[in-house]
């Protein structure tokens, strides 16, 4: 087995660089901040899904790459698969994951619930620029393996987490 | 009740939850990247890599004391061991030592062999100034703070500039004292 950290520093890292890109560097354009945080989780699947490939022939089509993220690629990252995986056979995808653990471990910042707007929803908006991470890694992930495609997360059935892949033709 | 007696680092990390270390070290990696990027000075990015740190620091010392069971420390020396030896064995399940301590006991350096963040990574010509591993610094200044201790963190010795070891240099400025917000009659 490889090495491993506790699971605090992941957490802790995460957490803090989005409140950076949020607070901090891009507090007037959430916008740009969103960009930035999937561009770092880009960069972190592409690099993943180079390394856990490198030893694989090469995947025929769309739906076998699919199924090795929900499969190895989900559980290097998360010890457990992705729990349904739909298709309408037209190049989109999606992605459940029954209790998806970065939400399930994340806690609202209470600093950011002070302000004027209520609670609830700047912390569904904190919750929102945090998906941005998962969704550049699954982009990036699949970007290695030759496939573009625009993903973006729905977290209407917390802690239940989609992520719909729409693969560009 | 009678004291919990403290927790060794390895028992502590073999009780947490366990990630892969290569999600944290890319991970890692693909933030410095993106502020190297964005903020384009190398002095800024050290900045904001230390602040990130300190804000880490600040909240990850709850969990330090909640799942070590030690008590006050009675001095810096003691301080610097506990850090050494449990806190950075139960975040980053690799253990440090401390070595050169001043004569009054108020500076000393906590060096790391083996250090998660920096597997697979090669510093370009163009990262020259660049403190990688600056985060490390920031949480620890951060986690000391909260325990009343303001300090100075830096950098001594930095393998990814072909030194031997990570080498952080702990300089004790003040000790504050404990303000409570309340007051006894309350």
């Amino acid at each position: 087995m490889g090495r491993e950290v506790s699971e605090s520093c992941i957490d802790g890292l995460l957490t803090e660089m989005v409140s950076s890109y949020c607070n901090r560097f891009y507090s007037n354009t959430p916008e740009l901040a969103a960009r930035r945080i999937e561009a770092i989780g880009y960069q972190v699947g592409h690099q993943l899904s180079e390394r856990y490939t490198m030893e694989r022939p090469r995947f025929t089509d769309h739906l076998e790459a699919i199924k090795f993220i929900c499969k190895d690629f989900w559980s290097e990252l998360f010890k457990k698969q992705i729990d349904n995986l739909k298709t309408n056979h037209r190049g989109t995808f999606v992605l459940q994951d029954n209790k998806f653990r970065w939400l399930s471990r994340m806690s609202g910042d209470p600093s950011v619930e002070n302000g004027t707007q209520d609670p609830e929803s700047k912390a569904a908006q904190a919750m929102s620029m945090y998906l941005y991470f998962p969704c550049g890694i699954i982009r990036g992930a699949l970007s290695n393996l030759g496939i573009p495609c625009a993903v973006s997360a729905d977290i209407s059935s917390l802690p239940a987490c989609s992520f719909v892949i729409r693969i560009k033709v | 009740m009678a004291p919990v007696a403290p927790r060794s680092g390895d028992a502590i990390f073999a009780s947490v939850e366990h990630v892969n270390a290569e999600l944290f070290t890319l991970t890692y990696g693909a933030i410095v990247r993106q502020l190297l990027t964005d903020l384009e000075e190398v002095e800024e990015v050290n900045k904001q890599l230390d602040q990130m740190g300190y804000n880490i620091g600040v909240r990850l010392i709850d969990e330090f004391l909640a799942k070590s069971n030690v008590s006050r420390c009675v001095d810096f020396k003691e301080t610097a061991d506990v850090i050494a030896k449990v806190g950075f064995k139960m975040f980053l399940g690799v253990g440090a030592s401390v070595t050169n301590w001043d004569a009054d006991g108020t500076c000393c350096s906590i060096v790391l062999g083996d250090n998660p963040l920096v597997d697979f990574v090669e510093l370009p010509d163009t990262c020259q100034g660049l403190y990688y591993c600056n985060i490390l610094s920031g949480v620890v200044r951060g986690a000391l703070e909260m325990v009343s201790m303001k300090t100075e963190v830096t950098w001594v010795r930095d393998m990814l500039r072909g030194d031997d070891a990570f080498e952080l240099q702990v300089k004790l400025l003040k000790q504050v004292p404990e303000e409570y917000p309340y007051k006894d009659d309350e």
